[in-house]
């Protein structure tokens, strides 16, 4: 299916383990640029652990991973985080208040945040600029994954990995950000990968999808393979609705 | 004091036993242990310090100092068994703390160079620098431990490792710091420290010996801050791999 895109990310026979427990094995594939790929499988399927390799938060035991035809390693790790962002799924904050959660990536940089990008950007994830100065103690947790989402976008990354965050947002605000990934994605052409459970957002948003089972890509095509599967076990794990 | 009349002192081990005893709180075995222990340990101590005071030998005062060093790296070492390498980076902390302390003192001429001097000093320093070791260790690895989707968090939005480890480092500091800064606090109106008391007993005119702790208590505020910065900045690195990832534990 991505023979016909230009890969923003490849992988090639790509290996991963902890200790003697293999969370991966044998990845390859790529995931187009410009487009939206959606992650889906069983829970400890190796999603997350796919996501931090291409983030650089972890390395592979063996096998390589390029990023637009670069070699993952020849890009300085913070080099590599800021043009690759990563939403995780718990959605961790530093204490205080949403702006310095907002202000963090740039602060890092050694730079000020400008107090109206901030509240422009809590606008575009669907929280009001009153959010602002909220100590993110006081947050839901679908507020969290808002300002999650936002902070990831602060760095402008050319490729967006999404780590399940939807799971807790209730159906306006899932759809609020449904449309707002979907706009960056149109708007600035960036690479989206997107873990969910939600079979049916993988259908709605997704351009691609990979079905990941075991630490292993059991199946891969346009989203609407989640319709007619050909593997027997994607074919029980979509009539068993996503866990 | 006469043999006799410390014996005498043993009374005050005989409460406790009998405490223990009465109230069935299961501890006789190991006062008795402690009591046993403290008394072979500090009079041999004793006969040892009276040789190298006499001796006046460079070379005795060298011995007493690195054995010194090496009892309390043995001892702080374990509560920090998760860090690479941490045997040597509290040697190098308690090494360096103890040339620092005795380097002002000598070379600006507050204590004389003499035996008596160098090895009382020695072990407030080295002993009080093994605490803060034990103290710092004890909270950083808890630290690094429960806010490491936070440490997570900041690599993955293009920070260092220093960036990442920052606030667990800071408040670790702190958090070992805290003890020594409020006993100081109330030092003379809630409890007399045990040298001065111990040189007021022993006849010295108590304005010397409140000199004497003065200076005592501010060098242990500078051990304090000097071993914990110390080994919170030779221990973070170890805890990231050479392309800025948290290294995995399991």
């Amino acid at each position: 299916m991505t023979t016909d895109y230009k890969p923003a990310i490849h992988f090639n026979h790509v290996d991963y383990s902890i200790n003697d427990n293999q969370i991966l094995r044998g990845i390859t594939g790529s995931f187009p640029e410009g487009k939206i790929t959606t992650l889906v499988g069983p829970s400890g399927a190796g999603k997350t652990t796919l996501l931090k390799l291409c983030n650089g938060l972890l390395s592979p035991e063996s096998g390589e991973i390029y990023i637009k035809d670069k070699q993952i390693n020849s890009f300085e790790p913070v080099e590599l985080r800021r043009k690759v962002g990563i939403a995780l799924q718990s959605a961790p904050m530093v204490s205080g208040t949403v702006y310095r959660n907002l202000a963090l990536p740039v602060e890092l940089r050694g730079e000020k945040y400008d107090k109206k990008e901030a509240e422009n950007l809590l606008r575009d994830v669907g929280l009001g600029e009153k959010f602002l100065d909220r100590k993110v103690t006081d947050l839901s947790g679908g507020q969290r994954q808002k300002v999650s989402i936002a902070r990831t976008l602060v760095n402008k990354p050319e490729i967006l990995l999404l780590d399940e965050i939807t799971s807790s947002l209730d159906r306006t605000s899932l759809k609020e950000v449904e449309e707002l990934i979907t706009l960056i994605n149109q708007k600035y052409g960036t690479t989206i990968i997107w873990i969910t459970h939600n079979l049916q957002q993988a259908l709605d948003i997704g351009d691609f999808t990979w079905v990941m089972m075991d630490g292993e890509v059991v199946e891969t095509g346009e989203s609407d393979l989640l319709r007619a599967p050909s593997n027997d076990r994607v074919k029980s794990f979509v009539q068993g609705g996503a866990q | 004091m006469t043999y006799l009349t410390l014996s005498i002192t043993l009374i005050f081990v005989v409460i406790p036993l009998v405490l223990s005893k009465t109230l069935n709180l299961g501890l006789e075995r190991d006062t008795i242990i402690a009591t046993v222990r403290s008394i072979i340990q500090l009079l041999l101590v004793g006969f040892i310090l009276k040789f190298v005071f006499d001796s006046e030998s460079l070379l005795y005062i060298f011995l007493m100092v690195t054995l010194m060093i090496v009892a309390a790296t043995h001892n702080a070492r374990n509560k920090g068994a998760s860090i690479k390498g941490i045997t040597w980076k509290v040697a190098i902390t308690l090494i360096f703390v103890e040339v620092l302390t005795q380097g002002i003192l000598i070379g600006l001429n507050i204590t004389p160079p003499t035996a008596q001097y160098i090895i009382s000093i020695s072990g407030m320093v080295i002993g009080n620098s093994m605490v803060l070791s034990i103290l710092f260790l004890n909270r950083f690895t808890s630290e690094v431990e429960s806010h490491q989707d936070e440490t997570e968090l900041v690599l993955s939005l293009g920070g260092t490792p220093k960036q990442a480890i920052h606030n667990q480092l800071i408040n670790s500091i702190k958090a070992s710091m805290i003890p020594t800064i409020e006993s100081q606090k109330t030092v003379g109106l809630v409890q007399l420290p045990g040298m001065m008391s111990g040189q007021i007993i022993a006849g010295a005119d108590p304005i010397q010996a409140v000199q004497f702790q003065l200076l005592i208590m501010f060098l242990l505020l500078t051990t304090a801050s000097v071993t914990s910065v110390m080994l919170g900045f030779l221990s973070y690195p170890t805890l990231f791999n050479q392309r800025m990832q948290l290294i995995q534990k399991s």
